[in-house]
């Protein structure tokens, strides 16, 4: 009984992960050791190659650890994609344009086998969620940048996934749109109750959202600090002239700047 | 209404370009049935021969015109064996042969398509077939088809095959290729990103296949089909020519050099080039509605 309340949700231990190009072996993950806990909001932070889209990709069983353990749900990230354990948002939107922004967020719902009512009513939540329902039956492309991505996230969030993994979901988004989106994130989150595993390289936006930040660094894609943040789950924009705010933020720069001293 | 004036400039330009290439062509003809005459031709009554002989070795756009004019409409509205008279098509008329050839197209056509989307999805699901089906499909068509179309009619006659499928079978030669290497751009086209998000869901093969492939690869579809129902046509045409087919374009277009009957040639392939056009048209409408349908209509 125990077990089942304090087990993390995803507990990686040692892991390695080394791809082997045309230019030699990369080592993408080294000896990566790290436990989320149910409802953490956690961002993983650092330079191009450090790791942390590989460390995403290796949650959701879209890589495979050269060694090491990795829990997820307490199974294999396999049996936990096969449990649709988790929602997976990528860096582009990649709605399908063939599709009204209804059916994109049904698209996950027809593959799980949802029925038609379920289905209905399932796109209709989500998309009050972001605050989308007045565009259900537009096309993708008659939407602007950041509500096509706020629909990725609805059609991430359709099905009961407790995992929700972003990807720099909004790393293609001017800042003043992704003040927003940071900011709707978080509410929705405060709502639903999952946990999110989310890959960024902007420091106020990983300050801002997360209750556990990993720094990473390259060669080898490494941890170098988990900053466990002392920020309140409340969190107004305003949040990020204070004090403790810039205090995150300075010590999350220093470890990504200790992480590049030996280039 | 801008964009047909372009077009008939351009068809302008070429019809009288045509019309100039028609006096010298056939001024020879002219010049020689004078002589024999003890004539001689003014300029006027020379360009004026040119344009209204009987078997000219350039007919005039005109003539032309007239010749399919009379063998379709004038033919079975009034001929002795036209649909008015006799209630089928007259075997005079081109609306008879050219339905005989559309027939074969579309029975090569649609068999051309079915083999080349199947060939298309076995490519991209099969590793072995993606290795080995491509080379030979590519060898296929270097074969030039007048070398390969009487020997597929000869080897199916020999079995008891004859008529329609024959000629069906040469559409689907030709027809099926375009498809193929359509197709299998097509059911490529998503990116990895898209893949790696069915496979988030754990999505079957046949899922992706339903709901990322194929709706993915309907604009390659459809401009391939383009190109294989013009093949399609040509295919059904050439393999009426090495049988002496009796009915057909391919069969007008023999008899007419048979017979040195240059108008009845050049209506025949006027009459194909419509069809063709036709049919390229007809699939471009589907195309339209169904891109649009599917809210990718530009």
């Amino acid at each position: 009984m125990r077990d089942t309340v304090t087990a993390p949700v995803i507990s990686a231990r040692d892991l390695n992960l080394t791809f082997q190009t045309a230019d030699g072996p990369v080592h993408a993950l080294k000896d990566v050791t790290l436990e989320i806990a149910k409802g953490e909001f956690v961002s993983f932070i650092g330079p191009s190659g450090c790791g942390k889209t590989t460390f995403l990709r290796v949650i959701a069983d879209l890589e495979q650890p050269t060694s090491g353990t990795i829990t997820v749900n307490g199974m294999s990230p396999e049996a936990a994609r096969k449990a649709r354990a988790y929602g997976y948002v990528f860096q582009a939107a990649g709605l399908y344009p063939w599709r009204t922004i209804a059916g994109n967020v049904k698209l996950p719902l027809e593959i799980m086998g949802y029925s038609k009512a379920e289905q209905a009513a399932r796109v209709e939540k989500v998309l009050a969620l972001v605050e989308l329902e007045n565009f259900a039956r537009k096309f993708p492309w008659q939407l602007s940048g950041g509500m096509q991505q706020r629909a990725s996230i609805a059609r991430a969030l359709a099905f009961d996934a407790d995992i929700l993994l972003m990807d720099e979901p909004f790393g293609a988004l001017d800042e003043i749109v992704r003040d927003r989106l940071n900011e709707q994130l978080l509410a929705l989150w405060a709502r639903t109750q999952k946990t999110i595993g989310f890959v960024t390289h902007s420091i106020p936006e990983a300050v801002y959202l997360s209750t556990k930040i990993v720094v990473m660094s390259p060669r080898p894609g490494r941890i170098t600090d988990v900053i466990d943040s002392p920020l309140p789950r409340e969190r107004p924009l305003e949040i990020r002239d204070s004090p403790e705010f810039i205090d995150i933020a300075h010590r999350v720069r220093e470890g990504l700047r200790a992480g590049h001293l030996d280039d | 209404m801008r964009s047909i004036l372009p077009v008939l400039s351009v068809t302008a330009a070429l019809i009288v370009f045509w019309y100039a290439a028609v006096i010298p062509m056939n001024a020879q003809w002219a010049q020689d049935q004078a002589r024999r005459a003890g004539t001689e031709l003014s300029f006027a009554a020379l360009v004026t021969d040119t344009m209204t002989q009987a078997r000219p070795r350039l007919p005039a756009p005109h003539q032309v015109a007239q010749e399919l004019w009379n063998s379709t409409v004038v033919e079975e509205m009034t001929g002795r064996r036209g649909f008015m008279n006799t209630g089928s098509l007259s075997n005079r008329s081109l609306i008879y042969h050219g339905w005989v050839t559309l027939s074969a197209t579309l029975l090569g056509f649609a068999i051309g398509s079915a083999l080349g989307i199947a060939l298309a999805v076995g490519i991209v699901h099969n590793r072995a077939m993606d290795a080995s089906v491509m080379p030979w499909a590519i060898a296929s068509q270097t074969i030039p088809i007048l070398a390969i179309a009487p020997m597929i009619i000869v080897v199916l006659n020999a079995i008891g095959i004859t008529g329609l499928v024959p000629k069906a079978i040469i559409s689907t030669y030709l027809s099926f290729f375009p498809v193929v290497v359509g197709m299998v751009k097509g059911l490529r086209a998503p990116d990895q990103m898209q893949l790696d998000l069915m496979k988030t869901y754990s999505a079957s093969g046949g899922q992706v296949f339903a709901k990322l492939r194929w709706p993915s690869a309907m604009p390659y579809l459809f401009a391939s089909l383009k190109v294989a129902i013009a093949a399609a046509l040509v295919g059904a045409i050439v393999a009426e020519l090495p049988t002496g087919a009796s009915a057909g374009l391919g069969a007008r277009l023999l008899s007419g050099s048979y017979f040195g009957q240059t108008l009845q040639i050049w209506a025949a392939l006027f009459a194909a080039a419509i069809l063709a056009a036709s049919l390229v048209a007809l699939i471009g409408m589907i195309q339209r509605v169904t891109l649009k349908r599917m809210g990718m209509g530009a």
